[in-house]
């Protein structure tokens, strides 16, 4: 269970938000709103360890993720604006490394059948430099079939894809949700995601929670 | 441990050599560099056997600067050092493996051409065999502290020009027990001191560069 105590976060001289305090248990889904620059980004930068807040406390099953650290690393997975791909790697060997770094390596079989299932069928042995827009998030999506980790943050997942990309996406997020899985995502699309717990955050302005 | 250090050299390695241009310019630039002092000064040979040491260790720190300014930024670029940092590794154990990739693509070919190079200088070959041995010592450590500044600079503009004026002083050290070493041995007091010295700065930068490099990483991934 991820909870989020009091959270500030401060960007420059701006306070992004302050006050900020909500829980995520298993099998629930976070769908964060707000503007542009209201700290969508910054929060789940700040989630997943990446950035520490000004104020606040963030606790993984009751202990400071500050203190976990690598323990934490390995039951979260982010994926950001950036995906994280090498261009000059091919998508499969991007996908193993991955796996191999997050601690659950995979065959390459298990890698070629994640690609397939997520749409890059022929495209799995060119280097993603070559691929377009769509297809490279498509590869950093990937690593969502092959991990083990409980909470997936997901930072605007559904940019550059296409429709059945999404609707393909929606169920991996669902599917996700129904073992019991912690979600917690930005977009501006208008995603169903009608399975399982699906609570909405705004942030900017107050902070209305329900 | 050892499988995620192989993971991450292998990882750079095969990155390196599917973009050969920015290794090769590396290594060209230390050739000439090396090559235009004789050029300029002339075919005195007790001037070139006097300045040789110095003007290989300068040109090897050079060379290793320029190099260094790119050990991060790729993955700073496209995010995958985010991801690097969310990994359930320990961050240290990740910048050795970069550090050490980077030194086998920039550093090992600098050191194999260099007893090449210094023939140019009139050098015996007792002294070449200590002139390697010192590079072979000292760009490891060029590379480990050099990693410090590239770590502490990414993202900035001009990145590159700090670094080298962060790091540079710090490396001095390697470049006069460098230098010194093949000044000693060609002037026949030998030179095993000033190697002891070297190894010494490469265990200690071996064990404390990567943990600053780590932490300097975090910050600049803020």
């Amino acid at each position: 269970m991820l909870e989020v105590h009091q959270l500030q976060c401060v960007r420059g001289d701006r306070s992004l938000f302050s006050n900020l305090s909500f829980t995520l248990s298993q099998g629930e889904l976070i769908h964060l709103h707000g503007h542009n620059g209201s700290g969508k980004t910054t929060l789940l930068r700040a989630l997943c360890g990446l950035l520490e807040p000004t104020a606040g406390s963030i606790l993984w099953n009751g202990e400071s993720i500050r203190l976990l650290r690598e323990e934490f690393a390995a039951e979260v997975i982010y994926i950001g604006h950036k995906g994280g791909i090498k261009g000059g790697l091919t998508a499969i060997e991007n996908l193993q490394i991955a796996a191999q770094l997050d601690g659950s390596p995979i065959t390459t079989a298990a890698g070629w059948r994640a690609l397939e299932e997520i749409g890059l069928y022929g495209f799995e042995d060119l280097p993603t430099k070559v691929l377009s827009q769509g297809q490279k998030r498509r590869v950093a999506l990937a690593r969502l079939l092959v991990t083990r980790a409980p909470l997936w943050v997901l930072d605007e997942p559904f940019v550059a894809l296409d429709k059945d990309a999404v609707a393909q996406l929606q169920g991996v997020i669902q599917n996700h949700i129904a073992d019991n899985g912690m979600v917690l995502l930005t977009t501006h699309q208008e995603v169903n995601l009608t399975r399982g717990e699906v609570r909405q955050l705004a942030l900017g302005g107050e902070n209305h929670r329900d | 441990m050892i499988k995620t250090l192989w993971t991450v050299v292998q990882r750079d390695l095969t990155l390196a050599l599917r973009n050969r241009s920015d290794l090769i310019s590396n290594l060209f630039f230390f050739i000439i560099v090396v090559s235009l002092f004789p050029l300029g000064i002339g075919p005195e040979l007790e001037t070139l056997r006097l300045i040789a040491p110095g003007v290989v260790w300068v040109a090897a720190l050079l060379a290793s600067m320029l190099a260094l300014e790119r050990i991060f930024a790729s993955d700073f670029d496209d995010g995958s050092l985010e991801q690097l940092l969310l990994t359930p590794q320990p961050l240290p154990l990740l910048v050795v493996g970069k550090i050490l990739a980077h030194w086998l693509v920039t550093g090992v070919p600098l050191v194999m051409i260099s007893p090449i190079l210094g023939i140019q200088y009139d050098l015996s070959s007792d002294v070449l065999w200590i002139l390697v041995v010192t590079l072979l010592l000292g760009t490891p450590a060029l590379s480990l502290i050099g990693a410090i500044g590239a770590a502490l600079t990414l993202g900035l503009r001009g990145g590159g020009v700090l670094n080298a004026l962060l790091v540079m002083p710090l490396t001095i050290p390697v470049l006069i027990f460098g230098a010194g070493a093949v000044e000693a041995s060609a002037s026949g007091l030998g030179g095993e001191g000033h190697l002891y010295m070297m190894a010494a700065i490469l265990v200690v930068s071996l064990v404390f560069a990567p943990l600053a490099a780590a932490a300097a990483l975090r910050i600049s991934v803020e």
